[in-house]
């Protein structure tokens, strides 16, 4: 017998709060490009840096309070799962998750790992999550994917390391603002982007991260669901890919046949940069923030590794009543505070990474 | 209840004395108080200091001097209200001899503070601070000095300008005092020109710390051999209040300096006008406006308006400050409240010289710990 | 401070729990048990909203032992708008853009940490409530 490729869980999941957080400073990419002058165009126009007291745990945090938020009353205590996905843990041992899990008050009854999967680890997240709930194990699980990527000074990949993150609060269809229809999933063993333990920077394979590994995961999970389910891009209102730059999501996007208007909602990478493991989930909130009832939404990570979990959503009535509860991905994107390169060195801890 | 009187005073110059140790330091003042009593023995000694342990990495200060100063074997201990450990000891030696339990005690104020790096010594002084609530997040002492100067100044509309004699009428005293810290005068300009060190408190509201010790006899009035030059305690009242400045009825009334010179007034059954001379914490300016307010020589906000007019001067109304204070003199911590007594029976033994206090019969000494967690006062008298 | 001090305080550090007074209704922070109000005890646990207005304000230029890689940085009492006064730090914030009065929401960030090797500590900061308040409705 040959299984659905889409994955469905036993009960209908939907997302029942959702919340972004994106700190305030931003460094052009034209000020990184004057001290390190490299040839081309930008990849972006400017990135988010996190101030010097922030880190993945207190941008979890805040992302976390406003899916709380979102989710109208919830009692904290009824999440039974607060999983964090980053590649910039503040610790390599003690987790993420429970801090959150702490500052929402969740604790004592729940579950609360962190993971990694490069810029996929949010969306990991999602999955778990989506699968506590959708198996009856519980009535509520928390997932975020956060992030405050490092780049090697003068490396190409320094220009979008940017910072932010995302949470969302899955639980009963019926209270959802957006439903799950279906996920699907698509993993190999592709080495394109890795970091050692102690090591400060990531090491890429260049030209590697494009066709082998970004395009291959990202439009074989997405296509696959699209096929699963029997969509072409015309049945979406709205589509948010994982957008490492400007140029990738947007080529990936026209190949799978969506125009501009479908994906320029959550496409935020031009003015905030890589969020890394919460670029696709931060990209989906700007979405959510604007979107209608009824609206399907397909949204497609990736993380080098690598792998893509992609998603179909519908968006419920109860969205436009209960997405004023906290405030809007657009808010956050719009407070800026510009810096400069040597601002950027300092809040960054550049000078004693070596 | 004996009355009490003070038949000994000592002290070393407020300085950075690098040859010096915390015990060798204690000592100087503690003999030279011994010697200057004529007596030969004790029967107690209380050690007021706030940072030995944090600085010389040595608690047990009592046992340590009374060893040291040839009083092995006598009853001795630290005591310690942050910077009002000083006046602490005093107090202690008070209750002691006023019980019935001792004749004769030495009280002393030690404080070494340069054997350490200024972080350390920062990080030592904030713990007069709460260190649940207001320390962990990184105010540090003069912080919250600061917070409470700007407060200040936004509720009485009073600017910073306005707390410039504080400092001068400090530094004019000091001059002819040998064992000031600082004994140059101070311009007004220079008061107004000097730099922020933490907004608005500037490097001129602050006093110095350095080194320092002094020493008090205590003995009971009835016991007193030579009654000329013996200075009697009048009053010794001590009140406190929750450490945290966010945690106080009213962060700008001082309500332990209130209740401890109410109780003071009280025990002496004086008033404010009664007072001649009133050495008080001016730690930092904001800190004398507030002490002068709560102890009722000036209502709440006009403190400036006194020292405006002069009123704080050797020949105002209301002279403090009178051998250079916190500010001038300078600021041991744990040794100040002796300092502060010590200069008092300066005053009212009229051996202030160029400093004197014309007519001073009663003095009050108040010693403030933290941002007024512990006050200590006293009132003497000739 | 060790380890476990800051671990007791974690309830107050990132959720500003403190205590309500069941007798005369003072909502208290830090908790303390006793009401400093009318001196009853006082055990009712109260989640405080963190909103609250600037009273006063400094900057720190030179930063305690552990504190100063953040310098400078502002320094404030802030009026909750339930009643108590705490110290805290500004964030997301110019020093000379406080001013008395300013309102302020509660912010959870890092207050420090013991090192490269050692614990990171979080806690309530305060940050001008204004930056996120055009599209917060409610």
């Amino acid at each position: 017998m040959v299984e659905s490729k889409a994955m469905k869980p036993s009960r209908e999941v939907g997302i029942i709060g959702y919340g972004a957080y994106v700190p305030r400073y931003r460094i052009a990419a034209e000020e990184i490009g004057r001290v390190w002058p490299a040839a081309g165009s930008t990849p972006v126009e400017e990135k988010s840096v996190p101030g010097l007291d922030e880190d993945s745990a207190t941008m979890a945090i805040e992302a976390a309070r406003n899916a709380l938020a979102r989710c109208g009353g919830l009692d904290p205590k009824l999440i039974r799962a607060v999983w964090v996905g980053s590649e910039s843990h503040p610790y390599a041992v003690k987790p993420t998750g429970t801090i959150v899990a702490e500052a929402i008050g969740a604790t004592p009854s729940t579950l609360g790992a962190d993971l990694e999967f490069a810029c996929k680890a949010g969306s990991e997240a999602m999955q778990m999550a989506i699968a506590l709930v959708g198996s009856g194990m519980a009535a509520y699980a928390m997932a975020a994917g956060v992030d405050t990527a490092q780049g090697r000074p003068g490396d190409a990949l320094e220009q979008t390391a940017g910072a932010g993150g995302a949470a969302y609060v899955f639980g009963p269809a019926g209270e959802s603002l957006a439903v799950l229809e279906a996920s699907y999933s698509y993993v190999t063993d592709t080495p394109d982007f890795w970091r050692r333990p102690y090591q400060h920077f990531p090491q890429h394979g260049s030209r590697f991260t494009g066709t082998p590994a970004y395009f291959r995961h990202l439009l074989g999970a997405g296509s696959g669901l699209m096929e699963e389910l029997g969509y072409s891009a015309a049945d979406f209102r709205h589509v948010v890919l994982h957008q490492p730059n400007t140029r990738f999501p947007t080529r990936a996007a026209r190949d799978l046949g969506f125009k501009p208007e479908q994906y320029r909602t959550g496409l935020l990478a031009p003015r905030i940069g890589n969020t890394y493991a919460g670029a696709m989930l931060v990209g989906l909130s700007a979405v959510l923030d604007v979107a209608e009832a009824d609206d399907r939404i397909l949204a497609v990570s990736y993380g080098s590794g690598a792998g893509s979990d992609a998603f179909v959503w519908k968006a419920t009535e109860q969205l436009s009543a209960r997405r004023d509860l906290a405030p809007k991905t657009e808010t956050y994107v719009a407070r800026r505070e510009p810096i400069d390169y040597g601002l950027y060195v300092r809040y960054r801890k550049k000078l004693y990474a070596h | 209840m004996r009355d009490v009187s003070i038949i000994g005073i000592g002290q070393t110059p407020v300085d950075e004395h690098w040859g010096k140790s915390l015990r060798h330091l204690a000592a100087d003042a503690v003999l030279a108080a011994i010697q200057d009593a004529a007596v030969e023995r004790a029967d107690a000694l209380y050690v007021g200091n706030m940072l030995s342990g944090v600085i010389a990495g040595q608690e047990h200060l009592g046992a340590l001097i009374a060893d040291f100063v040839g009083l092995r074997g006598i009853e001795a201990f630290k005591v310690e209200a942050a910077c009002a450990s000083g006046a602490a000891a005093v107090r202690l030696g008070y209750v002691a001899v006023a019980g019935g339990l001792a004749d004769v005690v030495i009280a002393a104020g030690v404080e070494k503070m340069t054997d350490e790096s200024n972080e350390v010594v920062t990080s030592g002084l904030a713990m007069a601070a709460d260190g649940d609530y207001e320390l962990p997040h990184g105010v540090s002492f003069v912080a919250i000095n600061a917070m409470l100067m700007r407060r200040y100044m936004h509720v009485y509309g009073v600017s910073h300008d306005d707390f410039a004699n504080f400092a001068v009428v400090a530094h004019q005293n000091a001059v002819n005092n040998p064992n000031a810290r600082f004994q140059s005068s101070l311009p007004t300009s220079r008061f107004l020109d000097a730099p922020m060190i933490c907004e608005p408190i500037s490097l001129m509201d602050s006093s110095p710390i350095a080194d320092g010790a002094a020493a008090v006899v205590l003995c009971a009035t009835e016991l007193v051999k030579d009654p000329a030059r013996a200075v009697r305690i009048r009053a010794s009242a001590v009140a406190t209040d929750c450490l945290s400045l966010h945690d106080r009825r009213d962060p700008l009334r001082l309500d332990a300096v209130e209740m401890s010179a109410q109780k003071a007034y009280m025990q002496a059954s004086v008033a404010p006008t009664d007072i001649d001379f009133f050495e008080y914490h001016d730690a930092f300016t904001i800190m004398a406006a507030l002490s002068l307010e709560a102890s009722g020589f000036a209502r709440p906000g006009r403190a400036t308006e006194l020292a405006r007019e002069g009123a704080i001067a050797l020949d105002g109304r209301i002279p403090v400050a009178t051998m250079g204070g916190l500010k001038a003199r300078g600021h041991p911590v744990g040794a100040t409240g002796v300092y502060q007594i010590v200069e008092a029976v300066q005053q009212l033994r009229g051996e202030a010289g160029a400093n004197q206090v014309a007519g001073a019969s009663l003095g009050m000494t108040q010693n403030i710990g933290g941002s007024g967690a512990t006050v200590v006062t006293h009132i003497l008298e000739a | 401070m060790g380890i476990p001090q800051y671990w007791r305080l974690q309830q107050q550090n990132y959720r500003l729990m403190g205590e309500v007074c069941n007798r005369c209704g003072k909502r208290i922070f830090p908790p303390r048990d006793v009401c400093p109000e009318c001196a009853q005890p006082a055990y009712e646990p109260y989640q405080f909203s963190g909103r609250g207005e600037v009273y006063s304000h400094t900057v720190v230029y030179s930063a305690p032992a552990g504190y100063g890689e953040y310098a400078p940085y502002a320094v404030a009492l802030i009026k909750l708008e339930e009643g108590p006064l705490v110290t805290a730090q500004l964030t997301d914030v110019s020093p000379d853009e406080v001013e008395i009065g300013m309102p302020v929401e509660m912010v959870t960030r890092k207050i420090r940490e013991f090192g490269e090797e050692g614990v990171i500590v979080y806690g309530y900061k305060f940050r001008p409530a204004g930056q996120l308040a055009e599209m917060k409705a409610g």
